[in-house]
């Protein structure tokens, strides 16, 4: 009879931890910021029909990093979610936090016990509120974990450099031209520049319009960074 | 709640009827109820549409009645369904209400799930399918019958459908009415409509369509001046959706009863 090798739990986790963060390094990384009139999201992304950041409900948009055919997925699983509470309960029942919760469960699960390998994505769930106080920005890591982020958000390959570029330039009065800039420059860092047709960007608008999920078009931005 | 999640050969798509049943919540009613049962249910009535040189208008009246009584005085049968679409509505009220909401969600889930919008005739043909779904229902007396109109982008002018009870879906060119109240009104239309009519023109043609149908059908609501209620009245054109403000609408109908009172 055959003896499997045993393996620790320690290593076990650490080496499907490794993987998963190998996956995600390896893709593009995005942003996303609060400003005064909206939540800002910038994602490198050359393709104009595989997206990285869309609408999941009326307040709510979504953003991944990593294996584009998970996390889109995942965008769907949650755009159902969001769908059925709503159509059972009300529009106003349906909050990013409950969603991300169920976003970190469904990694988690996948992470620890359910999957031949962890999925190589990490989520961003926004928000937004009436003020940028009631702002929510849920990071949901691959293992499951969940963060509560305030002001900005960083995702993917090289997040510490473009946090730390970001914490630099990061205020709190941006209007959306300058907010773009800023969160390209993160992207970019000094030795490489992005073209607006390099960039995704949404916002979630604070108008108070049922739909607040819009997509900042090629020339808005290629205004904005010039 | 958990998330909903599907294998690929098992997934619902960017359908958001089927999701529903594949969650167990299946949106149309098995009925049950026996015709009696059935009089005392509100009934939502005249609904019409027609087109004008650049887009579509559509209307509808604001009562329902359950039997012989008013059962509700400021019903909206006349929504939006998207930025360049609207749905009218007629029949028993729960379950038609309940089909508007249910048409709603599904565009927008579509747009969302696939990252673009149907094609207007697309959103005909889904309409088509949710009033063929109600059929079982239909047969036992929950008739729901709807028009659908909107602007076409890809060929760019207004176009409008209605339905029969079986889901059979008619592409209109001119106008079209529906409900109890649906001859007197589309007669008036018929003698009204001209080719390329201007959108003020549309307006008043469908507002004094809802105003003879009123006139003659009990279960059609005219305009309330005493409570301040006028019927819906909208406009689609490449802009979208523009509901009509009530306080232009009393103004027509000012003009309209100055005109019968001289009959």
């Amino acid at each position: 009879m055959s003896m499997p090798f045993y393996v620790s739990p320690e290593q076990m986790m650490k080496d499907r931890a490794d993987y998963a963060r190998k996956g995600i390094a390896r893709g593009r990384a995005l942003v996303a910021m609060q400003t005064p009139s909206c939540i800002v999201i910038v994602a490198e992304n050359p393709s104009t029909t595989l997206r990285k950041v869309s609408e999941i409900y009326d307040r709510i948009a979504f953003a991944g990093v990593g294996k584009y055919n998970e996390f889109d997925q995942l965008r769907v699983a949650g755009v159902r979610a969001a769908e059925l509470r709503g159509y059972q309960y009300s529009r106003n029942d349906v909050d990013a936090r409950s969603l991300s919760n169920q976003y970190a469960q469904v990694l988690g699960d996948v992470f620890s016990t359910m999957g031949p390998k962890p999925l190589e994505v990490e989520l961003l769930v926004v928000e937004v509120g009436d003020t940028p106080a009631n702002d929510r920005l849920f990071h949901v890591l691959y293992d499951g974990t969940l963060l509560d982020e305030k002001n900005y958000c960083v995702l993917g390959g090289d997040a510490e450099g473009i946090g730390k570029r970001l914490a630099a330039s990061y205020r709190d009065d941006f209007d959306l031209a300058s907010a773009i800039k800023v969160a390209v420059a993160a992207l970019t860092g000094t030795d490489r520049t992005l073209a607006a047709a390099d960039l995704e960007v949404a916002t979630l608008a604070r108008t108070g319009k049922r739909r607040a999920f819009t997509r900042v078009l090629d020339d808005a931005v290629a205004n904005a960074l010039r | 709640m958990t998330m909903p999640r599907f294998t690929a050969g098992d997934d619902p798509g960017a359908s958001f009827p089927e999701l529903l049943r594949k969650v167990g919540l299946d949106a149309f009613p098995r009925g049950g109820l026996s015709t009696s049962d059935l009089a005392a249910l509100p009934h939502a009535t005249t609904c019409l549409a027609l087109t004008y040189d650049g887009g579509v208008v559509m209307a509808g009246d604001r009562r329902a009645t359950a039997g012989m009584s008013i059962s509700h005085r400021t019903m909206d049968k006349v929504v939006q369904a998207d930025e360049l679409s609207g749905v009218a509505i007629a029949g028993t009220a729960g379950p038609a209400m309940e089909m508007i909401k249910l048409f709603q969600l599904q565009l927008e889930y579509y747009e969302k799930v696939e990252g673009q919008s149907l094609s207007l005739e697309g959103k005909a043909n889904q309409l088509s399918m949710m009033v063929r779904s109600n059929l079982p229902a239909a047969m036992q007396g929950f008739v729901v019958v709807p028009i659908f109109a909107g602007f076409d982008p890809l060929i760019g002018r207004g176009r409008l459908w209605d339905y029969d009870p079986t889901g059979g879906r008619y592409e209109e060119h001119d106008f079209v009415a529906t409900g109890s109240g649906s001859m007197l009104a589309g007669t008036v239309l018929r003698v009204g409509w001209r080719q390329n009519l201007s959108r003020d023109a549309a307006i008043d043609l469908a507002s004094r369509a809802l105003w003879e149908a009123s006139d003659a059908d009990a279960a059609t609501g005219g305009p309330d001046v005493l409570r301040g209620i006028y019927p819906i009245v909208a406009s689609i054109d490449a802009t979208g959706w523009n509901r009509v403000a009530d306080d232009s609408l009393v103004k027509t109908y000012e003009t309209i009863m100055g005109e019968v009172r001289k009959r």
